[in-house]
């Protein structure tokens, strides 16, 4: 392997990939991507693969807005020899409780602001979009054409073939070891492929950001929490949308490939790295789904598997440099939702760590906000 | 053998060809296989083609096929309603 590089990006998820491609572009020069496994081996290739623009906060509805126009013109601007499966068959959020509705209400106030195109729907307008939904109890529901879904596996396999032309190495089945600093400032990655000397190092490892940023001597405030998910096997299409409900915490969605993929966040999760999949989760995600999607209860399950969030205190993202080792930059604590909005994220890091105009500002993203407290808390996480 | 003929997930009609491709193309892992081309993932999960990809893997690294990694083995074995799961049934 090379023993000097001008970035480092440790991480081949959708979020490393793309901060490659994004500096590449760009005109950045030697660039190599560190990663443990395969890439989209950790929490991209485990996601849920939704793409909608329906956030509570402002950051996350901007990134995932701008996001979804590069998804759409993906395959050519990345001339991708497969195809990313980008549907856009919507989001569907449905609102059981009339406390639930009041923040949709405030969460749609905040997308129109922004021009994303919610519309707030009536339970019968909710069933002629989804006729197997039920609304028995239902207050009402808001839906987002231009939501949909991506296949997060064709997405950075996109990255990383168009990163790759452009001369970015990649180093997969390598771990680090150890960040190296002098005088405040990282100059060494230390890995189990050897040594690679470079001044700017991004940290792209979603979940293990925190252990990444550990070995340069700070303390990350995000912690991993599993989530599982399960794919059925694949039937004519019949449900366009994606459906989210806050309330049962679940959100089902049926894929290009007839399958549906469906999951449920689970509030009793410990902090912790088990990705293990459990038989509890089979249970309660089928009483969710079965519950909000009757007509579900005749699919049958094929398979089953969990990956891990890498939760920040306020479900926003920290994009930042860390103050006691200048370089090495932080790309984590994206929540659950880091797949959606890695295109334009990684366009916002790239254009912050060459000192171009940033397209919004990335400030918000600071880990300053920790301790001032002033938190970007986000309202719409399954 | 007649390599673009010869099936090997059959619940995914993939072909021997197309895993030797991707084999050729640097993909060295069966999960990696089954995430670009979805060997494995039918409703089978991967009974039949698991093994054959292990072998295809294991005669281009050269090392013993029970060197190839494996993915995890999770429920459910066979296809399971979600009325099942969700007890009404």
């Amino acid at each position: 392997m090379q023993k000097q590089a001008n970035v480092v990006i440790i991480g081949g998820g959708i979020i490393g990939c793309a901060v490659a491609y994004e500096l590449a572009i760009r005109g950045v020069k030697d660039i190599v991507v560190i990663e443990k496994q395969y890439l989209s081996s950790g929490a991209t290739g485990r996601c849920g693969a939704g793409v909608r623009q329906q956030w509570g906060t402002e950051t996350n509805a901007i990134l995932a807005r701008d996001s979804v126009r590069r998804f759409e013109g993906m395959n050519e601007e990345l001339e991708y020899d497969r195809d990313i499966e980008f549907k856009q068959g919507g989001y569907l959020m449905v609102s059981y409780t009339q406390n639930e509705w009041n923040q949709y209400k405030k969460n749609v106030a905040v997308q129109h602001s922004l021009g994303i195109p919610t519309k707030m729907l009536t339970p019968q307008e909710a069933m002629e979009i989804v006729p197997h939904l039920n609304i028995n109890g239902l207050v009402g529901a808001t839906f987002c054409q231009t939501d949909g879904h991506a296949n997060p596996f064709h997405v950075v396999d996109a990255y990383f073939k168009a990163a790759s032309r452009l001369g970015v190495k990649f180093e997969t089945y390598t771990s680090v070891t150890g960040i190296k600093r002098e005088k405040g400032k990282v100059t060494s990655v230390q890995t189990t492929k050897g040594d690679i000397d470079t001044p700017l190092v991004i940290n792209a490892c979603g979940y293990a950001a925190g252990t990444i940023c550990e070995m340069a001597g700070f303390e990350l405030p995000l912690y991993p929490q599993r989530h599982q998910a399960l794919v059925t096997e694949p039937v004519e299409p019949c449900q366009g949308p994606m459906v989210i409900s806050l309330h049962y915490r679940l959100y089902c969605q049926q894929t290009p490939h007839g399958s549906f993929i469906m999951g449920v966040g689970d509030p009793h999760e410990p902090k912790d790295f088990n990705i293990n999949s459990s038989w509890e989760f089979l249970e309660d995600v089928a009483r969710q789904a079965t519950t909000v999607l009757p007509l579900l209860k005749n699919l049958r399950v094929v398979r089953q598997w969990s990956g891990l969030y890498d939760m920040s205190p306020d479900a926003n993202p920290i994009l930042d440099e860390i103050p006691e080792a200048k370089g090495m930059w932080v790309a984590a604590g994206f929540s659950g939702h880091g797949f959606m909005v890695a295109p334009q994220t990684a366009v916002l890091l790239a254009q912050k760590i060459l000192g171009q105009e940033c397209f919004m500002p990335i400030e918000r993203f600071g880990l300053d906000r920790f301790r001032r407290g002033e938190l970007l808390l986000e309202p719409a996480v399954v | 053998m007649q390599t673009k003929e010869t099936i090997v997930c059959r619940c995914e009609d993939i072909t021997l060809d197309e895993i030797k491709s991707l084999i050729s193309q640097g993909y060295r892992t069966i999960d990696e296989i089954k995430r670009v081309i979805r060997a494995g993932m039918g409703p089978c999960q991967g009974r039949t083609c698991r093994m054959l990809i292990a072998q295809e893997l294991a005669k281009v690294c050269g090392i013993p096929v029970g060197e190839v990694l494996m993915p995890t083995f999770r429920a459910p074995v066979k296809p399971v309603k979600l009325g099942t799961f969700a007890g009404g049934e």
